[in-house]
């Protein structure tokens, strides 16, 4: 009997989500589905609003990384006041990086620690009831406490920066409204153990070691688990280097070939199409050049460490030469090593952070500049989950007349879709009985996209899994709801 | 000049004659909270969010002049119910979203709303529709906010005494608009000072925002009213 098999709602993950799969007659997968069933029309609202309020009511679209809200949109209208990419001051540009490199840190922290973890340390199979962060600190109590305060010190850089840890004002169009006094730049320094950038890296390198471990006793797994070819794309430098606040496009292939480079974001829309399907109000991006069907590309940690050259930090660029040697540096498309790629960032985001609190230019005063006008204006940053657009028409009232966002999730949905298919394939299909386990499993390859729901729909709601296993005349079967 | 004795809340506050309940509490160093009274401007007792009672009678202290011996009631736990329910009902009319303004930290309505601990309010939001308005080449007006307090339409006039901001419509359709050709000749001391007399942030001057970081605005440190109680000049 045909049957369907509906995850709602999908947990551990930042937003409201559902999978659905769809069985035949002998149970073997016929379609799979991860939709996202929120709306909220940031793009329409904004219209109408002075432009200056675009980084501060944008980025309320989440509560996780509004920083790379905040900042995509502030780098939108840098261009709108005459203040484009490398022009703004250097204090302006030190302190909006040092914000946003203390946003990877507490999101890749809480991404990795608060809500990966369990299913790696507690196992996939493991009761749901303390297969969770709770289970973590059961398990190790000072693995837990390193999390929580790899989180805080992330959260104090936002605080110094933007003003608040969440939803902050630091970034302004031309610049920021703050600098970093010394005082609070020897405490991230120097502060008591362990709440100091030195005690941060240290454990961010803990963390990839943590990993490793777990990879070495379970290769098949994190090898194989959703492991598809895909092409992928991020930001890099100019000169190839790992960058999260600026730089230009570059994609690549599932073999490394260049799809495009050196590409001026503010032309985005010559190379970035995106598709709408009727069942998900998450649309589906896709690289023009290679059409909908093939161009869709993977973005996040494992995309950027695919398109870099090499990282700009000692520690973690050996990190990424051992990372690259696994895969003989072709890309990487294990979908679990996105958890690997992500715990390198983090250590690579507290090393920067050390660096950038160390540069005298953070106590300097000149933190806005003017330029001539112009119309609209293309910001782009690397957010935690990927790449991040943000694009803004502005009227000569100073009014904000047409904005789209490409969030990071949207990027993903094509491969968190593929990840889904691949899990009710291999793990679902042609099986007697679905298991919790089983269910879970299709969640951890969702987890390792890191799905901010939320962003990605730009809407607003609760947490929620549902899986539902429907038979091939649409009646439900089986459903599990958390 | 003669000099009078009143009581605020059994406090005996001494002044010279003529002058407004809410002058002689502020000299007294007792708070009255208001919103549309504003340092030299003509009171005019729109908002009453200054109402106190004197001998059962309710009155705007910033419009009401004490008189030798009066003996008026500034914090009583049913006036400042009614102080706050004002404050509600100014927040249900008008749309009021304090994440994404920029005179939030700054903005007297959401001061007093903290200092009376408002969470949710009373009366149901009426979620108007109004619109942002760029009603001259330096200002946009963000009726969403306004809560009629006429201190712009007040304060803001040209050298030769012309207003440049007026009250038009009636009941629930008034809002304020601008006279457009003075508007166009505002200079950037003027479209400042507008933007610094509203209460709100009806008033935005173009091109800067958020130019204060958290932390540094009006009331992040202290609460509203913190300076007279500590008998500080407004």
């Amino acid at each position: 009997m045909a049957r369907k098999i509906t995850i709602e709602p999908v947990t551990r993950v930042e937003g409201h989500g559902k999978v659905t799969i769809h069985l035949d007659d002998a149970g073997k997968v016929q379609q799979s589905r991860f939709h996202i069933v929120e709306f909220r029309g940031f793009e329409r609202f904004i219209q109408g609003r002075p432009y200056w309020e675009a980084p501060v009511l944008v980025q309320r679209l989440c509560g996780i990384c509004p920083v790379s809200h905040h900042l995509a949109a502030a780098k939108a209208m840098d261009v709108v006041v005459g203040v484009g990419p490398g022009k703004l001051t250097a204090t302006a540009e030190k302190m909006r990086r040092l914000m946003h490199y203390g946003q990877m840190l507490q999101s890749h922290a809480l991404h990795f620690f608060h809500l990966a973890s369990p299913d790696f340390l507690l196992g996939m199979d493991a009761d749901p009831a303390v297969r969770n962060v709770i289970g973590i600190i059961a398990l190790d109590k000072e693995l837990a406490t390193r999390a929580v305060l790899l989180r805080k010190f992330g959260q104090e850089i936002i605080l110094a920066t933007a003003g608040k840890k969440i939803h902050g004002t630091g970034a302004v169009p031309g610049g920021m409204n703050k600098n970093l006094s010394p005082e609070e730049r020897d405490r991230f320094l120097k502060g008591a153990a362990p709440l100091n950038i030195d005690q941060m890296i240290a454990w961010a390198g803990a963390a990839i070691e943590l990993f490793r471990g777990y990879h070495a006793k379970n290769k098949d797994l994190v090898d194989g688990f959703a492991a598809f070819p895909s092409n992928h794309l991020s930001l890099v430098r100019k000169d190839g280097a790992l960058d999260f606040y600026h730089g230009v496009l570059r994609a690549v292939d599932a073999e490394g070939r260049k799809i495009l480079n050196d590409v001026d974001y503010q032309d985005y829309l010559e190379y970035i199409g995106e598709e709408v399907r009727s069942w998900s109000y998450m649309k589906f991006p896709y690289i023009k050049s290679l059409g909908k069907s093939a161009g869709w590309y993977r973005v996040g940690p494992l995309a950027r460490l695919n398109t870099c050259d090499h990282i700009p930090s000692p520690l973690a660029q050996k990190e990424f030469e051992a990372y690259k040697s696994y895969t003989d540096g072709k890309p990487n498309n294990m979908s679990l090593h996105t958890h690997w790629a992500r715990l390198i960032e983090l250590l690579h985001s507290a090393e920067v952070i050390k660096e950038l609190l160390l540069d005298k230019d953070l106590q300097g005063t000149k933190l806005v500049k003017t330029g001539p006008r112009a119309p609209e204006g293309v910001g782009l940053v690397e957010a935690p989950r990927g790449t991040l657009f943000h694009h803004f028409r502005v009227n000569g009232d100073d009014q904000i007349t047409m904005a789209n966002l490409i969030v990071s999730t949207t990027n993903n949905n094509e491969p968190m879709n593929r990840a889904v298919h691949w899990v009710a394939v291999n793990t679902l299909s042609e099986k007697p009985e679905i298991t919790e386990g089983m269910l879970n499993r299709v969640e951890v390859a969702i987890r390792a996209y890191d799905p901010c729901l939320s962003c990605a729909t730009h809407a607003v709601g609760r947490m929620p899994l549902d899986v539902s296993l429907v038979d091939a005349r649409g009646r439900v079967l089986q459903r599990e709801v958390r | 000049m003669s000099e009078i004795t009143i009581t605020i809340d059994g406090r005996a506050c001494k002044s010279p004659a003529g002058r407004t309940i809410f002058e002689v509490a502020r000299t007294n160093g007792v708070y009255i909270p208001t919103l549309c009274n504003y340092k030299d401007l003509r009171p005019v007792g729109s908002c009453r969010v200054c109402t106190v009672r004197v001998a059962g009678r309710y009155m705007a202290a910033c419009t009401q002049v004490a008189i030798d011996g009066m003996a008026v009631e500034n914090t009583a736990p049913d006036l400042e119910d009614m102080r706050r329910s004002i404050l509600e009902m100014l927040f249900v009319e008008g749309n009021h979203l304090c994440p994404s303004c920029e005179k939030s930290g700054n903005c007297e309505l959401q001061a007093l709303a903290y200092r009376y601990q408002i969470m949710v309010p009373r009366f149901p939001f009426q979620f108007p529709v109004r619109r942002v308005e760029a009603v001259a080449p330096k200002l946009l007006l963000e009726h969403n906010r306004c809560i009629q307090c006429l201190r712009c339409v007040r304060s803001i006039q040209t050298e030769d005494g012309r207003r440049i901001f007026v009250p038009q419509n009636r009941s629930r359709w008034r809002k304020i608009g601008v006279d457009p050709r003075l508007a166009a000749e505002l200079t950037d001391e003027m479209a400042l000072k507008a933007m610094e007399v509203c209460p709100v942030g009806s008033i935005l001057r173009k091109g800067v925002g958020f130019a204060v970081p958290i932390g540094r605005r009006k009331f992040d440190k202290t609460p509203i009213g913190t300076d007279v109680a500590e008998g500080l000049p407004r």
